[in-house]
């Protein structure tokens, strides 16, 4: 299924539940499947045209009158564009918004780097107030989306819009604010964020196995707050860490959990994720390949970090 | 209404007053821009909105988003004036702790709807605020004051199309037009020129007034008020005279902005304003 489908059911069921919740659009409606929400709550959905900027103060403002704004792009326009908007009029003066922001990284595919965003995180990461979370599938999304609604404050939803493998099994529970184990293990943890790259954690997971590694797979949805203790519990574990990032190494999960370990319980960190530079036009298979995300790169980053621990 | 012009630019004058005791309580600041919107301000609190000092969140009340947040110590000499804070409040500007910072914060100050700073920001506030009032039908009027080199921002015009494009003739827009930005005038600056044809091509209706009249002011406001319902936004275009009311400030021109006020000239330029 489509994630933006279930964007777009999630929305309406919360709209019909909740009349403060409005939705805003920057002429991506269509893109990220929710644009026929404006035929069945057509004043409570307000098309900003091609202006993200003033998309998001204009959600600020509707905020700061009690009502419960989301507003859609694609995530390089949420984040780098509006970037000042999210500071100020959002996040600074505490506005219950909510960004969503689609085609997270890679999965903006054939729009190029221009539309690919590998920096979003690092951007609004370092800004007060702002809750960030990416999904790794539909149904962390459609159990999240009432709770990202029930949030009080700031919100930036980093999501894929298209198809997308299932990765939680039927009794998924979401928590907000704990990051899952998708599986558990104990020779090294392998972090991941969003809906790109799991399926090739999973396929790292058993070509580890093969080889007698046993990895974990925590799934970190939530970057900020960073459920810490859960992170830390793993590495307790394990000892050593992969990160996995679909956007730059810098400034992204990988940062956020090296910052975490340095911190806390220093161990090795190995990152798969973009090496400092932007993207090109290309399908998920061969961006995947190019930029060093396959489970191959992510099987051998283990290692890495496994002979790492070894020598300390 | 020689008694109400009399009323009205009494409270302009305090305004101006408490402006610059506010900001002379610390030395420096926001000076030029901040004398220029006195006039406006005093209509405003004098009746134009709707609101009440006593209930400073009352629900459905008139908002002012002062969109040029830079101008706060004149909004905040106009609060304390209508009693929504302590006028010994004043003395605190930019002070540790402060509720009265530089620039207008919702978060901080009592009476204060919207937190602005980063120029053209409120604006589009103010766009989602009078869309959130049409929203709950709560008949409420949003006002909103930007600035002339604020209007340079790319995010005011977007704003002003989206504003017209969703009809909100509850929005009550000013622009200070008092000619001056930081590097000088606004058309050397930004080449910012022809302001009320570029508001009424974006589909506004468009008055322009003396900005320190306070009656054609109140008579503009009037008027826009009575716009409700014929889907167009208003925009009030004020000439205004940057420093106004305080002749050091006005002969200082695009350096009124932002100026250093020691003890003799605030004794001064009090004396002035008495």
């Amino acid at each position: 299924m489509e994630m933006r489908q279930v964007l777009n059911a999630g929305l309406k069921q919360l709209m019909a539940e909740n009349e403060n919740i409005v939705l805003l659009e920057a002429d991506l409606g269509k893109a990220n499947g929710t644009w026929d929400i404006r035929e069945s709550y057509p004043s409570r959905v307000f098309e900003a045209g091609i202006a993200e900027q003033h998309m998001v103060s204009m959600a600020a403002g509707m905020a700061s009158y009690g009502l419960i704004p989301f507003c859609g792009t694609f995530t390089p326009f949420a984040t780098r564009r509006a970037c000042d908007q999210i500071a100020v009029s959002v996040c600074y003066a505490r506005m219950n918004v909510k960004i969503i922001g689609t085609d997270e990284g890679i999965a903006a595919e054939v729009n190029g780097a221009t539309h690919m965003s590998f920096e979003d995180i690092s951007v609004v990461r370092a800004i007060p107030n702002l809750l960030i979370f990416s999904p790794a599938d539909n149904e962390e999304l459609r159990q999240a989306l009432p709770e990202l609604a029930a949030y009080d404050g700031p919100v930036y939803l980093r999501m894929q819009r298209k198809v997308i493998p299932d990765i939680h099994t039927e009794n998924y529970k979401f928590d907000l604010f704990k990051v899952d184990t998708v599986k558990d293990g104990s020779d090294v943890s392998i972090f991941c964020m969003g809906g790109i790259l799991p399926t090739e954690v999973m396929k790292a997971v058993d070509i580890l196995a093969a080889e007698g590694i046993d990895a974990a797979f925590i799934n970190v949805h939530t970057l900020k707050p960073l459920d810490e203790a859960g992170v830390l519990a793993s590495l307790e574990k394990t000892g050593c860490a992969v990160t996995c990032d679909n956007h730059n190494i810098l400034g992204g999960l990988g940062s956020a959990i090296a910052e975490l370990t340095a911190k806390k319980a220093p161990v090795p960190v190995e990152m798969i994720g973009v090496q400092d530079r932007f993207g090109e036009v290309g399908y998920m298979p061969y961006l995947k390949k190019t930029l060093h995300m396959t489970a191959e790169d992510i099987a051998a980053a283990a290692r890495r970090a496994v002979a790492r621990k070894a020598k300390k | 209404m020689d008694e109400r012009r009399e009323f009205l630019e009494k409270k302009a004058q305090r305004i101006r007053y408490l402006t610059i005791d506010c900001i002379a309580s610390l030395g420096v600041g926001h000076v030029g821009g901040a004398l220029s919107i006195a006039e406006v301000l005093a209509v405003l609190y004098s009746g134009a909105m709707r609101v009440d000092p006593k209930v400073p969140k009352l629900e459905g009340r008139d908002r002012l988003v002062l969109s040029k947040g830079h101008a706060g110590p004149a909004l905040y000499a106009a609060l304390a004036n209508e009693g929504y804070f302590p006028l010994e409040e004043l003395h605190t500007l930019n002070q540790p702790g402060t509720h009265l910072p530089s620039h207008a914060d919702m978060r901080l100050t009592t009476g204060v709807d919207m937190t602005a700073g980063s120029l053209g920001q409120g604006f589009s506030c103010a766009v989602g605020i009078a869309a959130a009032s049409k929203l709950k039908g709560d008949g409420a009027t949003i006002f909103t004051l930007i600035g002339d080199g604020e209007s340079e921002e790319g995010t005011i015009w977007e704003a002003g199309m989206s504003a017209a494009h969703y009809r909100l003739d509850n929005l009550i827009a000013f622009t200070d037009y008092n000619k001056y930005q930081i590097d000088g005038t606004v058309q050397e600056v930004g080449g910012l020129t022809g302001l009320a044809d570029k508001w009424r091509a974006f589909g506004w209706t468009v008055l322009s007034v003396d900005g320190h009249d306070v009656i054609d002011i109140e008579n503009a406001v009037n008027f826009a008020k009575k716009q409700r319902n014929c889907g167009k936004p208003i925009m009030v275009i004020l000439d205004t005279v940057k420093g106004k009311g305080v002749a050091y400030a006005e002969q200082l021109k695009a350096g009124s902005h932002n100026f250093t006020i020691d003890s003799a000239l605030r004794e001064q330029i009090l004396e002035e304003l008495r």
